[in-house]
């Protein structure tokens, strides 16, 4: 193996052992950066459609709380006939929300777009390490297996919420999901760790390392520079949830206590000799997570920046500023995780600390979004289904980014936090933020992934209706939060407060149908285009990054000449081309160097 | 079709703005403030709302604006070949970096207020999370807690009206969260942990104790009722307790 030298040679060894390749080798246990991106692709959007399918049963428990599902309410709780159980309200917020986050979210940014993508617009032939970029897809199985098989287990699924507080998620009496539910959880999100950490240095060694000559690190993509931050960002916050995780893990099994007090009983059973703290987790957790949020929007920021001005067919505006944006977003991401805290009884003079923090990490954003804007300005935009995605992504972001203010805000937090306020803030930044502009990329690059396009119209047509239904379902959570009403109850309807919110909450439920319904033509559109969808050329977008000079799809080894950067990413209508598109490997022109200086 | 999608985009502020000028009119809404402290939330909410509504609606009505404007079917000027701005680049950094900053500095004295400068009162009771209830606990005529005479209840909570009152929240299994709307207080209870909570209210009458912190599958019936009263009618609501409690002993 040479997995351990760096370097394009390497990785054209390993590739291909023996010349011809079985099978087995192409399309399952392949080492291709672009087969394996496309798997992440698929496993990604199938557990899409596990984790939409549970926010659909949450949302119908709060619209229509203890009746009969339709259609699938028997088959699924024939127990109870036919209804949703509040333990097992508890577990579907949880899965909801963990699937979304570690086996959606992470990994088609990552897994997907950043292995399909990463060697191509760099002008790699393949990642520095191949063999581990297989690991990392082949990792992310056992933790699949996990996570199906705790819904089979005693007690079922875990149920402590996606972040697992304890003393309810590591004592077994706590809740019937703490039992092996809570368990298979631990272990489910430890491989995904695994398989997120061989990612990540894979990653940023092939982004250090096996750049195309000429490609020096400010003519990189947004894209690759938010792919290699997030690298980086995983690779530092990674470790602290893993060890939380173990810790959680021991306190389970091995009754080691770190996270649960002295002399604690619970349901009328003792929790163990104890001496923990409940709020070490939180801090442990807390330091990956936050710079997780940033983990599951930067890369989807970077494609948006590409997306953007690609269609507005102008350079991008303020790139350099948008590189730093980012790195600030990733440094000062480390020091703002207390603001999950503000009312868990951490000390409130840190809380101040973390408010004034949390503040200041809105201002990368903010400059994200005017140079965005800047982007448009004079621009001539072509209003193709990526390019909607993309602006849809800078305007839901806004409105994500500024609802942040509240929370940040400790004594505004102290009525809103643990609210719908929060879950419609989280949802506008990783729905209408980050898979809005996941699914800009996949209209985007499909052409490069499969040779085809996907369908303009439909997929038009796909953008309006998720838009609407988006906002219906989301817009109103705000609102709902206003009223103090809280998350991850089975039925708030007992409450005299918040009885008269049932009819908004059928509304948002009536949307949020509507919203999984109209993703049926996204799957349409995907499989036909996929067989039966025109074919493309190289460049179908007249886009100026190296991956669309190589063929579509890309042979293995990507590139059928040696690519040499003679520019940025963004030159669209140059005075110096004669295009209004001058990609980045075409030969260089007479007076281009100082007009590129000139900003 | 650019001006087909650029409005759908201006819908965005308009219904959003809507929303929000519609729902207090609709009841959907902060439920009416019954304490001392909390019109400074109130009023720090709606500080945030109209900052960022500004903002919102500005930045919104940008994008709509270079849509229309700049879509390339109609839009027959040629692309601004440009890279960026230096000078706007340090204007949108420094403005939004002050704003920011301006509201942080805001928020601390109304957080201090209502997280650290702890009264200099007695506890007048203790309120225990356990899954699913709120147990509560006055000291009795010694005034003390952890003696014999305590007085003990479920889910009734009493108070004085118009007195400062500390509480002290505790939790015997899970975390739990002590959450009553109308007295914009909120603060989860924790296991090892005794953490104080303050506050005063103003107007009598009974209202919902809300958990707000995720501790089981009973979660969202762990419902408590806070009756705020004269304090004559407290003390003889406490007396008549204790006496109770004896009766049953
Ligand atoms: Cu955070
Ligand atoms: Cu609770």
């Amino acid at each position: 193996m040479s997995t351990t030298t760096v370097g394009s040679h390497a990785a054209a060894h390993t590739r291909e052992p023996n010349g011809a390749l079985t099978f087995l080798r192409t399309y399952v246990f392949s080492i291709d950066h672009k087969v394996i991106g496309v798997q992440f692709l698929f496993s990604t959007l199938l557990w899409f459609v596990v984790g939409g399918l549970l926010a659909l049963a949450v949302r119908w428990q709060l619209a229509w709380p203890w009746s009969e599902m339709p259609l699938v309410g028997r088959m699924l709780f024939s127990a109870e006939g036919g209804q949703i159980s509040p333990e097992f309200y508890t577990m579907l917020v949880t899965m909801h929300a963990s699937v979304m986050i570690f086996f959606v979210i992470i990994p088609i940014l990552a897994g997907a777009f950043g292995n399909f993508l990463i060697p191509l617009m760099i002008g790699a032939d393949d990642m520095a390490f191949p063999t581990l970029n297989m690991l990392s897809y082949w990792f992310m199985w056992p933790a699949f297996v996990c996570m199906i098989g705790s819904f089979f287990v005693e007690g079922g699924a875990a149920a402590a919420g996606w972040t697992g507080y304890p003393p309810l998620s590591s004592v077994r009496s706590a809740a019937p999901g703490s039992h092996l539910g809570q368990t298979l959880w631990l272990f489910g999100l430890i491989w995904v760790g695994v398989s997120s950490m061989m990612g990540s240095v894979n990653y940023m060694t092939t982004i250090i390392q096996m750049r195309a000559p000429g490609m020096t690190m400010f003519r990189l993509p947004m894209t690759i520079w938010a792919m290699f931050i997030t690298a980086v960002l995983q690779a530092f916050a990674l470790p602290v949830l893993t060890a939380a995780l173990f810790m959680q893990l021991t306190d389970r099994l091995l009754g080691t206590g770190f996270f649960v007090p002295e002399g604690l009983i619970v349901n009328g059973e003792s929790a163990g000799a104890g001496g923990g703290q409940p709020l070490l987790w939180q801090h442990l957790f807390w330091f990956y997570s936050h710079p997780a949020v940033y983990i599951m929007i930067l890369p989807a920021m970077g494609m948006v920046s590409d997306m953007i001005s690609c269609f507005a067919r102008k350079p991008l505006f303020g790139y350099k500023p948008m590189v730093y944006s980012i790195a600030g977003i990733a440094g000062l991401g480390f020091i703002v995780w207390g603001h999950h805290m503000f009312m868990s009884g951490m000390n409130p003079a840190l809380g101040m600390t973390f408010m004034v923090s949390t503040m200041m990490i809105a201002l990368p954003s903010a400059i994200k979004t005017f140079n965005w804007l800047g982007t448009i300005w004079g621009a001539r935009i072509q209003y193709t289904t990526p390019m909607l995605f993309a602006l849809s992504f800078v305007s839901m972001f806004i409105i994500g980014g500024l609802s942040g203010i509240f929370m940040a805000a400790t004594p505004v937090d102290i009525f809103i936090h643990d609210t719908y306020f929060i879950v419609g803030h989280i949802h506008y930044v990783l729905f209408g933020g980050t898979a809005f502009g996941v699914f800009g990329a996949i209209y985007f690059w499909f052409p490069k992934m499969f040779g085809r396009t996907m369908n303009e119209f439909w997929g038009k047509v796909h953008f309006l209706l998720s838009f609407i239904f988006f906002n219906g379902t989301f817009f109103t959570m705000h609102i709902l939060g206003t009223t103090g009403f809280p998350r991850r109850y089975a039925d708030p309807y007992h409450f005299e407060i918040f009885a008269p919110t049932q009819t908004l909450n059928q509304f948002m439920t009536i949307c949020a149908l509507g919203m999984g319904a109209s993703q049926l033509i996204f799957v349409a559109n995907f499989f036909y285009s996929l067989f039966y969808g025109p074919r493309c050329g190289r460049n179908p977008w007249h886009a100026n990054s190296l991956e669309w000079q190589a063929p579509s799809p890309p042979g293995h080894g990507n590139f059928d000449f040696q690519p040499v950067v003679h520019r940025g990413p963004y030159e669209y209508s140059s005075p110096h081309a004669a295009e209004d598109y001058f990609p980045q490997t075409d030969p260089p022109v007479e007076g281009e160097g100082q007009a590129q200086h000139g900003h | 079709m650019g001006k087909f999608w650029s409005l759908l985009f201006l819908l965005v502020p308009i219904l959003g703005v809507l929303c929000f000028a519609l729902a207090p009119l609709s009841g959907y809404w902060l439920p009416p403030d019954i304490s001392e402290h909390g019109y400074k939330i109130d009023h720090l909410f709606k500080f945030c709302l109209y900052l960022t509504g500004v903002v919102f609606i500005a930045t919104e009505v940008v994008l709509f604006w270079f849509m229309w404007r700049y879509d390339g079917r109609t839009n027959r000027d040629p692309v601004k070949f440009s890279h960026g701005s230096h000078n706007l680049e340090i204007i949108w950094t420094i403005v939004p970096a002050a704003t920011l900053l301006f509201i942080a500095i805001y928020q601390m004295n109304a957080w201090a207020d209502a997280k650290m400068r702890t009264p200099n009162v007695p506890a007048i009771v203790e309120v225990t999370g356990r899954q699913f209830e709120w147990r509560i606990r006055y000291p009795g005529p010694d005034g003390e807690l952890g003696t014999e005479d305590d007085i003990h209840g479920v889910n009734d909570l009493h108070l004085p009206v118009n007195e400062q009152i500390v509480l002290n929240l505790k939790s015997m299994d899970v975390l739990h969260d002590f959450f009553v709307p109308q007295l914009r207080i909120k603060q989860d209870a924790v296991p090892g942990n005794k953490i104080p909570m303050w506050f005063t209210a103003r107007e009598t009458g009974t209202y919902e104790i809300v958990c707000a912190e995720l501790c089981g599958w009973g979660h969202y019936k762990m419902k408590g009722r806070l009756t705020v009263e004269s304090r004559e009618a407290f003390d003889a609501w406490l007396k008549q307790r204790a006496a109770e409690q004896k009766a049953t002993q």
